[in-house]
């Protein structure tokens, strides 16, 4: 049974961060699991699960140049999680509307209520600074209807429209 | 009847190009037996292709009678030498196939197809197919020129989210 480690990297964006904080954990044995990489407002993230055989102690140790030459930083948390366990989403919910506060609360609130767990969230901020637009799509499971999640999410002041995913096996 | 071994990634042989069928004969029929019997055997999957079991020839099985929730379909469908001359419309879904286990990622695919095929004895079929049997009929068929969904995945940021959304509001505000 692996160890599995969630490893969070935050820094300025800038070319050649993957490729050396992968190089620098494949020098040091470590494995690599489920990751999410992505540039998020001019910085850089990364969270990815990771195996040390050393433990935290060594992958601290084979880190810490990458680190300083990348001016990253990191957080590392023991998990109790490993691979092959996805939970597929059933149902997609797509938000739109004029950027204002409290749009994701009053959503995930309403979709909360319904017993939906959210299991991807991709939210953008597009238009321009005058006429911020706040884009969002959640995709999750739920047991309850369409409708009743459409109902939910319906008179928050946005676009929502909530429709099935039904992944195709083939 | 055997169920047959499915070939999963990395197995190199799913890339391969399978060639049309020319005999109708009972042997293909008897293989068409073994390859139903596979595909109810895994995961409820609606369709599975011959080079997914290894033979590399232009056979394809589709039943879309019996998703969780009802979809325009033909019901059990066996498609030899099908071919696609129409597309139309584009739209995501999530896929996942028996030859790439635990794993499921979002495609575009073409919401309405024509089709055209033979049946077991070589007669021809014709179908215009809509949604996700038509989903499901582009997923199988590239299996056939040895592609596999995995290569068609695109990012959960595509832009095709976003022209969605801007379409759906402007229907609204012009309602
Ligand atoms: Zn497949």
């Amino acid at each position: 049974m692996t160890d599995w480690m969630m490893m969070t990297l935050i820094g300025a964006d800038r070319p050649g961060i993957v490729a050396h904080v992968t190089r620098a954990l494949s020098d040091a044995g470590v494995s690599l699991g489920e990751a999410s990489m992505l540039r998020l407002g001019g910085s850089f993230s990364i969270m990815m699960m990771v195996s040390a055989p050393e433990g935290e102690a060594g992958l601290r140790r084979a880190m810490t140049p990458v680190l300083d030459q990348l001016g990253l930083r990191m957080h590392l948390d023991p998990v109790d999680g490993g691979l092959h366990r996805h939970q597929i989403p059933n149902v997609r919910v797509r938000v739109n509307g004029a950027d204002r506060t409290g749009i994701v609360a009053d959503v995930t609130g309403a979709l909360l209520d319904q017993g939906f767990n959210i299991l991807e969230l991709d939210s953008d901020v597009a238009g321009d600074s005058d006429s911020p637009l706040y884009i969002m799509t959640i995709e999750g499971y739920s047991d309850r209807s369409l409708d009743a999640l459409t109902r939910a999410v319906e008179g928050l002041g946005v676009n929502a429209s909530v429709s099935p995913v039904e992944t195709l096996i083939g | 009847m055997p169920v047959l071994n499915i070939l999963k990634l990395p197995d190199a042989r799913l890339k391969q190009l399978s060639t049309p069928v020319e005999r109708f004969d009972d042997a293909l029929r008897a293989f068409i037996a073994d390859l139903e019997e596979t595909r109810q055997a895994g995961p409820a999957a609606v369709g599975i292709a011959a080079p997914q079991v290894g033979r590399f020839q232009r056979i394809v099985i589709l039943d879309c009678s019996t998703t969780r929730k009802p979809v325009p379909n033909h019901g059990h469908l066996i498609l030899i030498n099908p071919e696609i001359s129409e597309w139309d419309g584009y739209e995501i879904g999530r896929e996942g196939c028996l030859s790439v286990p635990d794993y499921t990622g979002n495609v575009i695919r073409a919401t309405h197809i024509h089709l055209k095929a033979q049946d077991p004895f070589g007669e021809p079929l014709e179908f215009d197919m809509e949604g996700y049997e038509a989903r499901a009929a582009q997923h199988e068929i590239d299996h056939l020129d040895g592609m596999l969904f995995i290569d068609r995945v695109v990012s959960r940021r595509t832009d095709l989210f976003r022209r969605k959304v801007y379409r759906k509001g402007r229907k609204k505000a012009e309602a």
